[in-house]
C-alpha cells in the first residue's frame, strides 16, 4: 500500500505533459492562491487571501461559522465568481469530501451507484470501500440508508477513488460521534502517509490541525493568523479569531 | 396508420422520455417546475389552435421563455421557487384566456390527441428519442451534478453548461407533453412516474428503467382508455400513473 503511493505520483505525471513540467515538479507548488476576494450580492465573503499548498501538505482551515471557510474551498472548485488569482498546477486532481449531501436521498442510488457516476473510477469498488474501513456488502447498500459515520467514509472512498493529487475536506466530523471522528482522523492520517497527498481540510478542532496539519490558516473572512501550527496557534491569535466580535487588530484581552 | 395507431406512438415515446429526464428532475426537487412552464405554454397553445398549427411549436418558445425566466429567478433573486410558480402560472393562464375561443380551451388545458397526423407523430418521435439519447449522454453528469454542483465542479464538469441542456430539454419535454396532456397537466408526465418508480427501485438502474416503463405504460394506457371511453386522454393518462403510484406506495422505503 505504500508503494502504491509512489506508483501513483510517477504515474500521474505523463499527463502533465511536457519535460519542464516534470522538472518543475517538485518547487512548483500544486496550488497557489493570491490576493483572493470573493464577493457575493455586494458582499465581501472572503478577502486579502494568500497562500500555496504543495505536495504532501496539510493545511488545515480554522475559522469560527460563517468565517468564509466553505465559500473558500468552493470557490478552489472553481464555482464561485472571484477575484484575485487561484491556480492549480497543471493537471491536478482534486478529490473533494462535501460536508453533506442532502439531495442524495431524493432517489434510489446505491454506493456502487455512487461511484459509478465519477469520471474514472475503476470497477474496484471494494478496494476502495476496503481502504476507508467499509467492507464489500457496503456496496449494495443505498446511500441514504448509511450511518454518517459510514456515509462519511464512502465519501472520502469516493474522492480517493480517481487518484486525486490533493484532497478538499469541508469539516469531515460533522454528524459523526466521538469515536467515529477519532478514527476518521486516524483514517486521513494514515491516507496522508500512504498516498503523499496534499490537504485542504476545514475542521473547528484544534488536536486535529495539530496532529495533522503542516500549516493553517486561520480565517474570518480575512486571514487572522497564518503559518505552522505551534507557532501560528497562540491564544493571543485564538482569542483575536474566535472572541465576541472578532477584531483583527485588537490585542487586549476581549471578554468571553 | 389510423389516428389510433399514431396516437399510441406518440404516447408511448413522449411518456417514456418525460418520465426518463423525470427520474433527473425528482433527484433536485425539481419536478414541479414543469408545472408553470406548462401553463405558460397555454397562449402558445392558443395561438396554434387558432392559426392551425402543431401546438408542440406554438408552445416551444413559450416554454423556452419559461426556462429563461427560472434561469434569471435562480440566478438573480433569491425569490423562493413557490412565489415565481404562482406568478407565472396565473400570468400564463390569464392570457391563454384573452384571446384562447373557448370551444377549444379543453384542447389546450388538458390536451387532445385524436387528431394526430402522421406529420405530429414523426415529430413527437424525433423529438423524444433527441431527449432520450441526450439524456443517455450526459446521465452520469446531469445526476451528480443534481446531487452536489460542488461535487461535480470537483470532477471537472462544467456545472452551467450541464445546467442549460438540462433545462433545454426539460423546454422540449414540457412543449411535447402539452399536446398529450394540456397546459395543465404536464407536470404529472415528469413528476408521477418517477416518484412510482423512486418506491420499488432498488438502485439507479432500477429507478431509471422502472420510471421509463411506468410512463410509457401509463400513456399507452391512458390512450387505450381515451378510445373505449371517449372521455379526454389527457386526464386518463396522468390517472393511470397516479393509480400505478398508489399500487407502489405500500413499498415506499
Amino acid at each position: 500500500m505504500t508503494a502504491l503511493g509512489d506508483n501513483e505520483l510517477s504515474a500521474s505525471l505523463p499527463a502533465v505533459g511536457d519535460g519542464v513540467t516534470r522538472q518543475a515538479h517538485d518547487e512548483k507548488p500544486l496550488l497557489q492562491v493570491s490576493d483572493l476576494k470573493v464577493t457575493i450580492e455586494s458582499q465581501v465573503l472572503l478577502e486579502k487571501l494568500s497562500f500555496t499548498v504543495k505536495r504532501g501538505e496539510v493545511f488545515t482551515i480554522l475559522g469560527p461559522n460563517g468565517a468564509g471557510k466553505t465559500v473558500l474551498l468552493r470557490a478552489l472548485l472553481g464555482v464561485l465568481p472571484h477575484q484575485g488569482s487561484i491556480t492549480w498546477k497543471k493537471g491536478t486532481r482534486i478529490g473533494y469530501v462535501p460536508q453533506r449531501l442532502p439531495y442524495i436521498r431524493d432517489i434510489p442510488l446505491t454506493v456502487q451507484d455512487f461511484f459509478a457516476l465519477k469520471r474514472d473510477a475503476g470497477p474496484d469498488v471494494d478496494g476502495m470501500l476496503h481502504t476507508v474501513g467499509l467492507g464489500a456488502e457496503t456496496a449494495k447498500k443505498l446511500m441514504g440508508d448509511l450511518s454518517s459515520g459510514q456515509f462519511q467514509r464512502v465519501l472520502i472512498a469516493w474522492a480517493l477513488a480517481g487518484n486525486p493529487d490533493v484532497l478538499l475536506f469541508d469539516e469531515p466530523t460533522t454528524g459523526v460521534d466521538i469515536g467515529g471522528e477519532e478514527t476518521v482522523y486516524a483514517l486521513l492520517s494514515k491516507l496522508h502517509q500512504e498516498r503523499n497527498l496534499a490537504m485542504l481540510i476545514i475542521t473547528h478542532d484544534l488536536a486535529v490541525v495539530h496532529r495533522l496539519s503542516t500549516m493553517v490558516l486561520c480565517l474570518n473572512k480575512q486571514p487572522v493568523c497564518q503559518g505552522h501550527p505551534l507557532s501560528t496557534l497562540t491564544p493571543e491569535n485564538l482569542k483575536r479569531l474566535y472572541g465576541t466580535e472578532v477584531k483583527f487588530y485588537e490585542h487586549k484581552h476581549a471578554s468571553p | 396508420m389510423n389516428a389510433l395507431h399514431l396516437s399510441l406512438i406518440s404516447a408511448a415515446f413522449i411518456g417514456g422520455a418525460a418520465a426518463y429526464l423525470g427520474s433527473l428532475m425528482l433527484s433536485r426537487r425539481m419536478a414541479l417546475v414543469a408545472g408553470p412552464l406548462g401553463h405558460l405554454t397555454l397562449p402558445g397553445i392558443a395561438l396554434a389552435l387558432l392559426w392551425g398549427f402543431d401546438v408542440s411549436l406554438g408552445a416551444f418558445p413559450f416554454v423556452i421563455l419559461g426556462v429563461v425566466l427560472i434561469w434569471l429567478i435562480e440566478m438573480k433573486t433569491k425569490l423562493p421557487m413557490e412565489a415565481v410558480t404562482a406568478v407565472v402560472f396565473a400570468s400564463g393562464v390569464a392570457i391563454a384566456f384573452l384571446f384562447l375561443p373557448i370551444a377549444q380551451a379543453e384542447a389546450a388545458l388538458v390536451g387532445d390527441i385524436s387528431k394526430a397526423s402522421v406529420a405530429d407523430t414523426v415529430l413527437s418521435v424525433v423529438a423524444s428519442l433527441a431527449i432520450i439519447t441526450t439524456v443517455k449522454l450526459t446521465h452520469k453528469k446531469l445526476i451528480l451534478g443534481n446531487i452536489s454542483e460542488d461535487l461535480a465542479a470537483s470532477e471537472g464538469i462544467n456545472v452551467k453548461r450541464y445546467n442549460l441542456i438540462y433545462l433545454f430539454l426539460i423546454a422540449v419535454i414540457v412543449a411535447l407533453g402539452v399536446k398529450m396532456v394540456g397546459g395543465l397537466l404536464t407536470a404529472a408526465l415528469v413528476a408521477i412516474p418517477p416518484a412510482a418508480a423512486r418506491n420499488v427501485g432498488k438502485n439507479l438502474r432500477q429507478y431509471t428503467l422502472g420510471a421509463m416503463a411506468i410512463g410509457i405504460a401509463s400513456s399507452v394506457l391512458g390512450v387505450v382508455l381515451f378510445h373505449a371511453t371517449g372521455w379526454p386522454a389527457g386526464p386518463l393518462i396522468v390517472l393511470v400513473s397516479t393509480a400505478i403510484f398508489l399500487v407502489t406506495l405500500p413499498f415506499a422505503r
